[in-house]
């Protein structure tokens, strides 16, 4: 045997040896390529998409693998306070912007001023204003806007047409009017709007477009007892008073696009995603017959939410470096573009909508003016909780349970229950601040 | 008398303790700690502040049970629970024990074929089963609705109708949850001995007779360790709102156990959170003691 020489085992060893070797010479030469893995969290389609647009970055960023990890929109919230009482959050996230201000309080969020200010690819005023507000708190920005779900006014045109009216109104009244005469024109047994009952936002949007806001003295208590809001509760109570919109949740309707399309209503306030639902699900013959429109204000044209996701990079992340390089890359416009048309989510900054599928499509115009006049909602960790008790309140109020005058009382007093803590919180904090000086 | 342990070391009673230690341990660390610690946590104000920053927590003392015991979704939800259990527990034994004497009875054929077909629904997935619910339920397409409509009623709104969405609930329950009682009366039926039967046949008795004399009285103890479970298990309502519901319409399928989980996991509150955790369970226990006392007093007539 010894004349064979170099035995199969004797090479395998001879050649692990010096794998071994170079690896070590490797490990201490300055040249070690080291891999930087950036943990990406995404929700729902997003999550999905996001695997078809990152092949781009990576090529750019040999250095850098992006691991997306998906999670469900129903549970991302438990998630994500889990992950920061277990100091295992990711490094970069997709965030509704109504949570922002919640992982704020948590202090589990990195301010981005320092990375903005050096931002070739980022610039503050090409975003649509309401939404950019809604990602800083106390006037720290801690997101960058990804794309922006407003809701408006989806009708269908035939039956606005039928009923005597070529275009929605601009004018709470006006909108009544149109209202009344589709419901006068199909029935009992049809309605006119579809405001679904599980849904805080319809509500939430009267009340924004609205001159008092929501919450008053920096948010410390409720400002619920208004004439502001009583007169956005009258509103949203007289259409389900007068038979205008039916009195029902969402789930109750098996399918809203349906329905839709066999007039059981002729507008719906409802958001972006919408758009493609209805391109997809009514039939070719009635493509012609549906379009979007902004909302109805109380005197003239009104505001909107300004929901939506946001980006952000968590204070623990070890690689806050290149998670903003990737946020950057997701901000520049032809990303977001190519993002709409795999999402149909809208992007945030003007430039975005001046080219492409998006600057086109008939249905997104309306959006587009209404991203202009978006209002934000106040910026307290408590706001999704009162949000969803006002939603329980009005449902009380539709159903008949309680009169508006009752109702907006005993929510006012509920609602500065809710921000116990919160006044506590503040006070603590300027004592201390003063106790310092 | 004393008994001296003998030279090699323990007493019968010290010898035990090994064995059980690490069963102990175990229910030490998973179930004896977490439960201090959730009392413990019912008596702060532990949320998303404290979260962030423990220098955020107040020790409250009772606090968190007075506000619950003036907190008027707590009292709904507990009323909802109620109508819950008195609806469905009932309901689920008439269903368990009558299907356990039908699949044991002699004259049924294909025994194996019902009792895995009458089991089937406790081992589905509640939310695969609730979506189906949820399209046999539909106001307009549903298939409970088409057999009301053609029996000349009129159609419920089931989950949409704050009547009616409770009583939904109790069915979807109760189909779900009926056959696992069914097993284990099934087993109780056929520990009966054949020949007190033949005996009371003998002595000229009827099938009616035969259950109320015979088979009864000797399933009382399985009959009151089922209810027993059953009732616990029913207080524990979550679930099937969950999935069915969110609760809705009108508030009128929020359970305690909803109700906990949304102001623990959705809001944080979890000292408050937890003040609904003992509550229910001080509830459930005094109303075990009192059933047991009831079935204790039943034996004994």
């Amino acid at each position: 045997m010894w004349r064979i020489g170099i035995t199969p085992w004797t090479g395998g060893l001879v050649r692990s040896a010096t794998l071994a070797a170079a690896v070590l010479l490797g490990a201490c030469g300055p040249s070690a390529p080291k891999v930087e893995v950036i943990h990406f969290w995404a929700m729902g389609v997003e999550a999905e998409v996001l695997a078809r647009l990152l092949p781009e970055f990576e090529r750019t960023h040999p250095l850098v693998k992006v691991e997306i990890q998906q999670l469900a929109w129903t549970a991302a919230h438990e998630k994500l306070l889990t992950a920061v009482a277990g100091d295992a959050t990711p490094d970069l996230c997709q965030l509704g912007n109504s949570w922002i201000p919640e992982l704020v309080a948590l202090k589990a969020l990195e301010p981005l001023a320092d990375q903005l200010a050096h931002s070739r690819a980022i610039q503050t005023d090409d975003y649509f204003p309401g939404v950019w507000q809604t990602n800083t708190v106390d006037g720290v920005l801690y997101a960058v806007p990804w794309y922006v779900d407003t809701r408006l006014l989806f009708y269908r045109r035939d039956l606005l047409k039928a009923a005597g009216f070529d275009t929605p109104a601009q004018t709470w009244s006006g909108w009544l009017a149109q209202l009344k005469a589709i419901k006068k024109m199909v029935g009992p047994q049809r309605y006119a709007v579809l405001v679904p009952l599980n849904e805080f936002e319809p509500l939430q949007i009267l009340a924004l477009e609205q001159s008092e806001p929501m919450l008053r003295d920096d948010g410390r208590y409720g400002n619920f007892r208004s004439d502001s809001f009583r007169r956005a509760l009258a509103f949203y109570r007289e259409l389900f008073a007068q038979s205008l919109a039916p009195t029902m949740t969402n789930t109750q309707i098996a399918n809203v696009w349906n329905e839709m399309g066999k007039g059981f209503f002729s507008f719906y306030i409802s958001g972006p995603w919408n758009i493609g639902e209805f391109k997809r699900r009514l039939p070719p013959e009635l493509q012609n017959s549906w379009m979007t429109a902004p909302m109805p204000g109380p005197d003239g044209p009104g505001v909107s939410n300004a929901g939506g996701s946001s980006l952000v990079i968590f204070r623990r992340s070890k690689h806050q470096q290149s998670a903003w390089e990737l946020l950057e890359f997701l901000s520049t416009p032809a990303i977001q573009q190519r993002f709409y048309e795999l999402t149909g989510d809208l992007p945030p900054r003007r430039s975005s909508w001046q080219s492409g599928a998006i600057a086109t499509d008939p249905y997104t115009q309306a959006f587009r003016v209404q991203l202009e006049r978006l209002r934000t909602f106040p910026q307290v960790p408590e706001w999704e909780q009162i949000m969803q008790e006002m939603r329980i309140m009005a449902e009380r109020v539709v159903h008949g349970q309680q009169d508006v005058d009752t109702a907006v009382t005993a929510f006012d007093a509920q609602v500065d229950a809710m921000l116990a803590k919160r006044r506590w919180m503040l006070a603590r904090q300027q004592s201390k601040l003063a106790a310092s000086r | 008398m004393s008994r001296r342990p003998d030279k090699q070391g323990f007493s019968q009673a010290q010898s035990g303790w090994p064995f059980a230690a690490p069963a102990l341990l175990l229910i030490g660390v998973f179930f004896l700690l977490p439960v201090i610690g959730a009392l413990l946590l019912s008596f702060t104000d532990f949320d998303l502040y404290a979260l962030a920053d423990i220098s955020n927590l107040r020790l409250v003392g009772l606090r968190n049970y007075q506000t619950l015991l003036i907190t008027p979704m707590f009292w709904k939800a507990l009323g909802n629970t109620t109508v819950f259990v008195i609806l469905g527990v009932p309901l689920s034994l008439i269903a368990s024990l009558g299907t356990a004497l039908l699949v044991n009875s002699r004259l049924t054929r294909f025994k194996g074929f019902f009792r895995t077909a009458l089991f089937a629904p406790v081992v589905t997935t509640l939310v695969a089963v609730a979506l189906i619910w949820r399209y046999m339920l539909h106001t307009r397409y549903g298939l409970i609705n088409y057999l009301l409509t053609h029996l000349g009623l009129p159609a419920i709104d089931w989950l949409g109708d704050p009547h009616w969405s409770m009583p939904a609930i109790v069915l979807l329950a109760v189909w779900k949850n009926f056959g696992y009682n069914m097993i284990i009366l099934l087993a109780a039926l056929q520990n009966i001995p054949e020949d007190l039967y033949e005996a009371a046949r003998l002595e000229g008795a009827g099938a009616w007779h035969c259950l109320r004399r015979v088979t009864l009285p000797l399933l009382v103890p399985t009959l009151t360790l089922v209810s027993i479970l059953t009732v616990s298990g029913y207080f524990q309502l979550f679930a099937e709102p969950y999935v069915m519901t969110q609760g809705g319409p009108l508030q009128s399928t929020v359970s305690v156990l909803y109700f906990m989980f949304e102001q623990g996991f959705k809001w944080w509150n979890l000292g408050f959170a937890s003040a609904v955790a003992f509550v229910l369970f001080a509830l459930i226990l005094v109303l075990t003691m009192l059933q047991m006392r009831l079935a204790r007093r039943l034996g004994e007539v």
